[in-house]
């Protein structure tokens, strides 16, 4: 990206001026230099199209990490009012619908652990069904299925999978309000029934890692973390149930814009407003989605802690948080000292609310929401919290963000070559997909400590703790 | 003479898929194979199973990303991975096949498609050729 487009307003925040003639609301981007000059000019065309979307409130934004995505640029956020027109978009949420991560905090130090960590390894690789074609061994019949769909991860432990304490580190509690599951296709519920408990592919998995480092001692406390202890992120999403819900309504709001009078700079950008039927449509099966969502990384915590517990008998994993990011939600914010009722869009971004907000869980209200940025198998993840006067609608970074594509990822690493690079480093892999681990190669990502870095510099959020992988399941 | 081909362009996080062919049939032939074969070695999947999939579309475009995500949808749907393709086409009417096999041991599990997207979506004539292009979802 070519930096001299842009309007640098402070150290990490920056403006994308209107050409001649053109109507959009304003577009910030945060990030550094280096950070936003390696991105493709793409995020700038994709972001300003979502500037020029009926009903935005604020600016349309970029998080540290953004890169190239479809419709939305991944790492953009997006808030818009019902009141004032505003829309809502299947292209804002992407296929992956609340996709996002569960950490969990163990009572494991890597010391005592170290020697049974292979073994840890292969049986989680057993236990967690991961990659293409995998089926879980949960089978839904349509009820139950449509019960996963309004009940989410309370579903979950209702059924046993977990614990009723887990919930209250849940977004929402484990179960968002409002999910239609007759808006849901037919062949979106065929898809799903073999796929609750599934990890799924790509960018996804299940990482056991160690706290290398404690940035802020005060917030790492109250999120129970200590140097040394082990950690579990699980990273997946609402798999073919959230994959056919976005694609039906992608084509489905794509033919119905014009009739609704929105003229759609990018098919993908695919939208309807909230109030209209179509919306309202969309809004109902997104929701059901997010409930499959957090359903699913519920009962991948109920696997993962059977399988700890086979090996490490005396091993506690507890929901440190789990949160999403591919998702619009139904937020208050406090606009010109106003508080508007706003639909947050957050496609690649973390929610982030700030010490203090009224839906934080009572431990950590005072340090503010647990935010995750993870990175490549290789490098590591951080752990931060929400930022006081957090600017970009309580939203921060997600991830590393990709560096290069998948394809040139193909064509510089080889995966069994690079599993034996990463056990050399104790970072142990298990995958059925060497392709997979090839396109996941750490040097295809950015750097993870830079985007965790200039998050906490653009005011997003603060570095708690910084997370090395130990054993990776990869889909 | 047939003369279908499959090829792949560069995106930042997902994968853009391009098939060619004589006819826009072919060319919608040759991005499914695109498709499949990031989820597999196509040449490993045995064709001995047939499902059919019809729906109707007027614009191009959509019937491109209509054709993919049926066919992602019923893989998925069936446990099954496909190889082989037949499209036809009469107007807004659209019929094909897809031939494959359940997921076994033996197949190599590339990476997972999720869906097919609008984004740089195309179906057009180009010379004598008809090329179909979109970035899939990964």
């Amino acid at each position: 990206m070519n930096l001299q487009q842009l309007h640098q307003l402070q150290p990490f925040l920056w403006s994308l001026p209107c050409k001649p003639g053109e109507k959009r609301a304003e577009v910030l981007l945060y990030g550094s230099a280096p950070l936003l000059a390696s991105m493709d000019d793409k995020v700038l065309v994709q972001i300003a199209n979502v500037a020029s979307l009926p009903g935005l409130v604020g600016a349309a934004m970029t998080m540290p990490d953004a890169h190239w995505g479809y419709g939305f640029p991944i790492g953009g956020v997006a808030a818009f009012d019902a009141e004032q027109g505003g829309v809502i978009s299947a292209g804002g949420v992407g296929f992956d619908i609340s996709c996002g991560i569960r950490c969990l905090r163990s009572n494991l130090n890597l010391q005592d652990t170290a020697s049974l960590l292979p073994k840890l390894a292969d049986k989680l690789f057993q236990a967690i069904p991961a990659g293409v074609g995998k089926e879980g061994n949960l089978k839904l019949n349509p009820e139950q299925l449509d019960a996963v769909l309004q009940g989410g991860a309370q579903w979950a432990v209702r059924q046993g999978y977990g614990h009723a304490v887990d919930l209250e580190y849940v977004e929402e509690h484990g179960c968002v309000s409002g999910a239609k599951p007759d808006n849901v296709s037919d062949l979106a519920k065929n898809r799903q029934r073999g796929e609750m408990g599934t990890l799924g592919s790509g960018n996804h998995y299940l990482e056991v890692q160690v706290v290398e480092r404690i940035y802020d001692n005060k917030a790492a406390l109250a999120f129970g973390l200590h140097e040394g202890q082990i950690i579990v992120s699980i990273h997946c999403g609402s798999r073919g149930l959230g994959h056919q819900i976005g694609t039906d309504y992608l084509v489905l709001l794509a033919k119905a814009a014009s009739h609704l009078g929105i003229l759609l700079p990018d098919r993908e950008l695919a939208c309807a407003p909230i109030k209209s039927p179509e919306g309202q449509q969309y809004i109902g099966a997104m929701n059901a989605a997010i409930n499959c969502a957090l359903a699913n990384r519920q009962i991948l915590t109920h696997l993962t802690r059977a399988t700890f517990a086979e090996v490490y008998s005396h091993a506690e994993l507890e929901t440190l948080f789990d949160v999403s990011h591919n998702t619009c939600k139904t937020e208050t914010h406090v606009i010109d000292g106003k508080p508007r009722l706003l639909h947050v869009h957050r496609k690649g971004a973390t929610r982030a609310f700030s010490p203090g907000h009224a839906l934080l869980p009572e431990r950590y209200r005072a340090a503010g929401q647990p935010v995750i940025i993870g990175g490549s198998m290789g490098t590591g993840s951080y752990i931060l919290a929400g930022a006081s006067e957090n600017p970009a609608f309580a939203s921060a970074s997600h991830g590393a963000g990709r560096a290069m594509s998948r394809r040139q990822a193909l064509t510089r690493w080889h995966g069994h070559a690079l599993i034996n690079e990463l056990a050399q480093q104790g970072i142990l892999i298990r995958t059925c997909s060497m392709r997979g681990v090839a396109e996941e190669a750490p040097g295809a990502y950015k750097d993870v400590d830079l985007v965790a870095e200039v998050t906490e510099q653009a005011g997003l959020a603060r570095r708690v703790a910084f997370l090395r992988p130990k054993v990776c399941v990869k889909g | 003479m047939s003369r279908l081909s499959s090829h792949y362009f560069e995106h930042d996080a997902d994968i853009g898929i391009i098939g060619r062919g004589t006819t826009v049939e072919q060319a919608f032939e040759a991005a499914a194979q695109a498709v499949f074969a990031i989820i597999t070695h196509l040449d490993t999947v045995q064709p001995t199973t047939v499902i059919t999939i019809e729906f109707e579309e007027t614009d191009l475009d959509f019937a491109l990303v209509t054709w993919l995500n049926q066919l992602l949808g019923k893989a998925r749907e069936q446990g099954m991975v496909f190889s082989r393709f037949h499209v036809q086409h009469f107007g807004s009417k659209w019929h094909a096949e897809a031939l494959g096999e359940k997921w076994r041991a033996g197949l190599e599990q590339g990476t997972e498609v999720k869906g097919a997207t609008l984004t740089m979506l195309s179906v057009k004539q180009i010379g004598p050729e008809w090329e179909a292009r979109c970035i899939v979802d990964v």
